[in-house]
């Protein structure tokens, strides 16, 4: 958003005032909520914000122009931390509400929607965890790839799937020549920890307390309290995260079979591809090119698009 | 006005929103329903389930586009990625008319996911209906505009809400979405009377009705979509019906959402005042 006006137009004539209205509530909206969820006191230029909030908008007998404005600004945060908790259930697990909710705010801070749709929101965090790694410190490189795996199952659930190459012609093109796309909905990932058992575990603990929550004794019987999922340690992991039948899956991967699915991802040929495998036996290499066709995930190549 | 220009000339009965909850209900009992409401939005999308299951509504099921993003009265222009992105949408559902909220959400390209309160003015109308005009050129496809709910209002407004809604479609040639629960709750928080709004904006414009649950604070009326509709609300409704005619009606159920047929049974009630309605207007 461009830089805040100072006031907020007196008279609305033109579009551009329309624009410097909007600019200003804007403003005021996504501005950080204090501790107890309400705007802040001062204005970005120091004034005192009842005055300002009372330049542009009506008071009326129940409520001050400051307090209608509060009611919008704590519906968009809570809208949107809900929209991150929904799609950040590993990383919540991992830092717990308070560590969370301060990274889910600055996060928004830094990178504010600039989507039509919440489905996005998440698409910059990995790279805002590595640009601010004190938020999630010690464990950054951790958040960053529970973070980078939970960005791969909305890729998993609703990208692009592209017309499946059909096996005839994957067998007619001599290796040396043949290229192959992997489907945009599948990410391979690797990992320095098993962050797809971590995730199932995470979801396992949420589902049971959901369900406890739903039956109808939920009422007598208290919810089991949020048990804390241990954190993973460090072991090596090759995963790709994909859907099949349009259901997400998390499929492990042998680190010679990600070396060549990600070389022929990169737009190398099935030759070069195979080179990278050094050391899997070919009759293992045959098993696992059956297996990736039978789940469809050989398209023409494509550019791969980052979302 | 049961079928009109605005609504593609349909009479389309009593619809519900297509919720998540109710997915599979929906897909294994085939309850008869006249027509469901998608939110465009969760089916803007590449490829996956979503696509899937619309694909499987839309081979039993009447479906009408319903958008919470386009924000016509933002000052931004329209984006083009996501008027292509609706285009493929609407051209999927085969959607006889399109809705979406008067009101704005983003500036300069930041999304607040909102639907925030316009202020009324005859330069901020005439911009709005401008960007409705080029939207509905772009889609070709009949839109009518919704009137929101809201908890603020601005001291540069030149006239009611009602009279903007008017001053909006009737520039922009398009038709009416009317929200009587939204009415009624910007009533309570405005302190204007719901009936001079019902009364106020151009009747033979008015393509659909959404009726909804709302929620009541000290201090302000919220418009939660978590109940079943409120008495004062279905009066309304009423007399809406008696002064519009009878328009396709949908009722609006976003949270903590009950079982299909408690959503659908509550819809239909609808009904009784539509016969109300139909005997007060022989
Ligand atoms: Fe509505």
């Amino acid at each position: 958003m461009k830089a805040p006006p100072r006031h907020a137009p007196k008279r609305l004539r033109t579009t551009g005032d329309l624009r410097v209205l909007q600019r200003m509530m804007a403003t005021a909206l996504l501005r950080p909520l204090t501790p107890d969820d309400g705007l802040q006191p001062t204005w970005v230029d120091g004034r005192p914000m009842e005055q300002v909030a009372s330049e542009f908008i009506k008071p009326n007998d129940r409520l001050s122009a400051f307090e209608r404005l509060q009611l919008y600004s704590r519906m968009y945060w809570f809208r949107l931390f809900d929209a991150i908790r929904d799609d950040c259930p590993g990383l919540l697990a991992m830092l717990g509400e308070d560590r969370f909710g301060r990274l889910a705010q600055a996060y928004l801070e830094r990178y504010p929607s600039r989507s039509f749709t919440l489905r996005d929101l998440c698409s910059r965090l990995v790279q805002f965890i590595g640009e601010e790694p004190s938020l999630t410190r010690p464990h950054t490189a951790l958040a960053a790839e529970i973070a980078r795996f939970e960005w791969a199952q909305t890729v998993a659930f609703d990208g692009e799937s592209r017309p499946v190459l059909d096996a005839a012609r994957i067998s007619s093109t001599p290796p040396d020549r043949l290229r192959l796309g992997l489907q945009p909905y599948v990410t391979l990932l690797a990992l320095a920890y098993p962050i797809d058992a971590y995730v199932i575990s995470v979801k396992r603990r949420d589902a049971l307390r959901s369900e406890a929550s739903n039956t109808p004794e939920s009422r007598t019987v208290a919810v089991p309290p949020r048990r804390r999922v241990p954190l993973p340690r460090r072991a090596r992991t090759f995963v790709a995260v994909h859907r099949h039948h349009n259901r997400l899956f998390y499929k492990r991967l042998d680190p010679a079979a990600y070396r060549i699915l990600e070389a022929l991802a990169s737009g190398e040929t099935l030759s070069t591809a195979l080179a990278a495998a050094r050391g899997a036996k070919p009759a293992q290499v045959r098993r696992w090119f059956k297996a990736w066709m039978a789940l469809g995930w050989f398209c023409a190549p494509v550019a791969r698009r980052r979302r | 006005m049961p079928a009109n220009r605005f609504n593609g000339h349909c009479d389309y009965g009593i619809g519900i929103g297509l919720r998540v909850p109710h997915y599979s209900h929906i897909l294994s009992k085939k309850p008869v329903v006249d027509w469901f409401e998608i939110i465009s939005e969760n089916f803007m999308v590449d490829g996956g389930r979503p696509l899937q299951l619309l694909d499987e509504i839309l081979e039993q099921y009447r479906v009408v586009q319903h958008g919470v993003s386009m924000y016509f009265g933002s000052a931004d222009k329209p984006d083009r990625a996501h008027l292509r992105r609706l285009k493929n949408l609407v051209k999927r559902t085969k959607t006889p008319w399109l809705s979406d909220h008067l009101c704005w959400g983003s500036v300069d390209g930041t999304y607040t996911h909102d639907l925030l309160p316009m202020p009324y003015t005859f330069a901020a109308a005439r911009r709005t209906a401008e960007k409705i005009r080029q939207i509905r050129d772009f889609l070709e496809v009949p839109i009518c505009v919704e009137n929101v709910s809201s908890y603020a209002e601005y001291h540069v407004s030149e006239m009611t809400e009602w009279e903007f809604l008017a001053e909006v479609v009737e520039l922009a040639d398009c038709g009416i979405l009317l929200d009587v629960n939204n009415i009624y709750v910007s009533s309570k928080n405005h302190g204007f009377n719901p009936y001079d709004y019902v009364n106020g904006v151009p009747h033979d414009r008015v393509g659909q009705m959404h009726i909804a649950g709302h929620t009541k604070f000290e201090k302000y009326i919220l418009d939660t979509h978590d109940h079943p509709v409120l008495d004062p609300v279905w009066k309304l409704y009423a007399h809406a019906t008696k002064r519009c005619g009878v328009s396709a009606t949908l009722l609006e159920w976003d949270d903590k959402i009950p079982s299909f047929d408690e959503v659908h049974n509550e819809a239909l009630k609808a009904n009784d005042f539509i016969d109300g309605a139909k005997k007060a207007t022989p």
